[in-house]
């Protein structure tokens, strides 16, 4: 029974932790930059199906399956979801803001549709398996597997948050900061207010590309589904409730969504009758959207302010 | 290629422009992105359902009108589906947009629009379950029109529907104080309120004819495609697209925008096969955003 819990504990926490890497660098794009991005899910599959490619055995009648190392599978997300990122910047940062909110929802779209329809490229709605997952030698022993998975999401949750904070407290955040608050104050001092907010966005989307990656070899199996727009909403919600702006609020978010989100899933499972789960289950989403709803009414800030 | 694109493309783009005048109204006049619009076509679409069956169930002889696939039943079903678009529209401002409006910026309105939109869509999928429904099971025969083009009165009487629509809206708009205190407010809000037009009121007025016409334009896309609780998300896309490439804030704009996404979309189809529609869209926003920005009829900002 302990090690039931301990066993969830773990899967539980790595999860939330791999969602806090997608959160700190949605937080770089909007809480430091404010930049709106509703493509989310797209970018994190970008990553997570850039590194599949690559890094699975090679399958018939499908692009990739180089079985390279796992490393240079998360090397690559970072880079395609980067490029992914500058492509969408260049178009629209120097437009409207909310062009940029558009923009990245259609994005979202193309590839969903994509993962879908293009089989060769993706393997269409069944996605891809036999993903490699990091010490995969040790997967007999279940425990210790998530063990070693959590610490190696947690370490790299750690790298990026220490990076991030790095960069939000040197002269390029406060760049940021100073265009997020007087765009016009800080394009008069000199600064390419444009060139910093693509910087921001490249940076935040090959985060996120990270993050899909890491979750796609930990569970070793994405298809198309995965990376619907429950799943930027989710991510948004966990930075407003954990406070956009603030690293830490961005993690707190994560861990406090990912929680209630787990915890309205199982309460469904088990309160409602079996074969009324799959429609109770949209329920789920009112639950995390009320939420956001009443902590942007009465906590604008989120829980920990910047 | 034959032609038969341009009658399904023209049919398809009556429903977006429908759909993006509340758009690229809301947009102009409130001043943000609004992604719950997609689900008043979808809530619109359902309650013609409910309404439909319900009064088809009470009188069965009702029968439908000659080649249409539909009767009284359903025009009554369109005019309650209109009513519930108003209704959540009006609804979704007060209790939400409304409160937000007065303490934050816009993005935060555009995020709260975001999680509400996927708040109603699963409420309305809780509701009814993610099957696909029909108004009417019955096959319709396409009628020839020349030229290799087969249409079904099912079309042509949505795109008449439309049209019709359009000119209420226009003669609103052009011809009443509220349409007037409309467009004032959408050019500046600020001289509008020294002009003494109450910006309360026409911001209601904004949400109502929006609602209303998306609504109208999810029981057509009912009629003539089918109805799923997603329909609405999935007309996001076509709708954001029509609204900027007409330019924000342009009526005419919106409709010539939504016509063209649909023409450009059934031609896609005819070309390429239907999986990869909604890419059609983006493209045509993209080239927008990169080669004309504001859009066919938009003002420079």
């Amino acid at each position: 029974m302990i090690l039931d819990i301990f066993a969830y504990g773990t899967f539980f926490l790595a999860t939330a932790l791999t969602y806090a890497i997608v959160c700190l660098g949605l937080n770089l794009q909007w809480g430091q930059t404010g930049l709106f991005n509703v493509g989310v899910a797209g970018f994190v599959a970008i990553g997570a199906y850039t590194s599949a490619l690559l890094t699975t055995p090679a399958t018939p009648g499908r692009f990739g399956g180089y079985g390279l190392p796992i490393a240079v599978g998360w090397i690559l997300a970072i880079v395609v979801a980067a490029a992914a990122s500058w492509c969408v910047g260049k178009i629209t940062l120097r437009l409207r803001a909310d062009y940029l909110a558009i923009t990245t929802f259609g994005v979202a779209v193309v590839i969903q549709l994509v993962a879908l329809n293009a089989e060769p490229l993706t393997g269409g709605p069944f996605g891809i398996g036999f993903i490699p997952r990091p010490f995969a030698s040790l997967a007999e022993q279940v425990a210790l597997y998530d063990v070693l998975h959590l610490l190696l999401v947690a370490a790299v949750l750690a790298a990026v948050y220490l990076v991030l904070e790095r960069l939000a407290g040197s002269p390029w955040g406060r760049v940021l900061g100073a265009i997020r608050e007087d765009e016009e104050a800080a394009v008069s001092l000199g600064k390419d207010a444009n060139g910093f907010r693509l910087q921001a966005f490249v940076l935040g989307g090959a985060i996120m590309g990270l993050a899909g990656a890491i979750q796609a070899h930990f569970i070793g199996f994405i298809a198309p589904e995965n990376y619907l727009p429950a799943l930027t909403f989710q991510v948004w919600a966990m930075l407003i409730i954990g406070g956009s702006g603030n690293n830490r609020g961005a993690i707190l978010g994560a861990i406090l969504v990912w929680g209630l989100w787990s915890f309205s899933g199982a309460a469904i499972g088990s309160l409602v009758p079996a074969d009324f789960q799959a429609r109770a289950a949209t329920l789920r989403i009112v639950v995390v959207g009320l939420a956001l709803v009443s902590i942007l009414l009465w906590r604008p800030r989120g829980l920990l302010p910047e | 290629m034959n032609l038969q694109f341009v009658a399904d493309g023209l049919a398809m783009g009556a429903m977006i422009g429908l759909g993006a005048i509340g758009l690229t109204l809301t947009y102009s006049i409130l001043r943000f992105a609004n992604f719950v619009h997609g689900e008043f076509i979808a809530w619109g679409a359902y309650t013609g359902l409910v309404v439909a069956n319900g009064l088809i169930v009470l009188s069965p002889k009702s029968g439908s009108f000659g080649p249409f696939s539909f009767g009284w039943a359903l025009l009554i079903g369109l005019f309650a589906a209109m009513l519930c678009g108003v209704a959540l529209a009006l609804l979704v401002d007060k209790f939400a947009f409304k409160q937000l409006r007065m303490q934050s910026n816009t993005i935060v309105l555009v995020i709260a629009s975001f999680g509400l939109s996927l708040a109603l869509r699963s409420l309305l999928e809780f509701f009814v379950t993610s099957q696909p429904a029909y108004y009417s099971r019955d096959i319709q025969m396409a009628v020839p029109l020349g030229l290799g083009v087969r249409v079904t009165p099912d079309q042509l009487l949505v795109l008449a529907l439309a049209a019709g629509l359009l000119v209420v809206v226009h003669v609103i708009l052009t011809r009443t104080h509220a349409g007037r205190a409309m467009r004032a407010f959408s050019e500046n809000p600020l001289l509008a309120e020294v002009a003494g037009i109450d910006g309360a009121a026409v911001v209601r007025m904004t949400w109502a004819l929006g609602g209303a016409l998306a609504a109208a334009s999810g029981v057509m896309l009912g009629i003539t495609v089918q109805i799923r609780p997603t329909m609405g998300f999935d007309m996001l896309l076509p709708l954001f697209a029509a609204a900027i490439l007409g330019g924000i804030g342009s009526v005419p704009g919106a409709v010539m925008g939504g016509l063209i996404i649909g023409l450009a979309e059934a031609g896609g189809v005819q070309l390429f096969g239907g999986s990869y529609r909604a890419a059609v869209a983006f493209l045509i926003l993209i080239a927008v955003l990169l080669v004309r920005p504001n859009g066919l009829f938009g003002r420079r900002p």
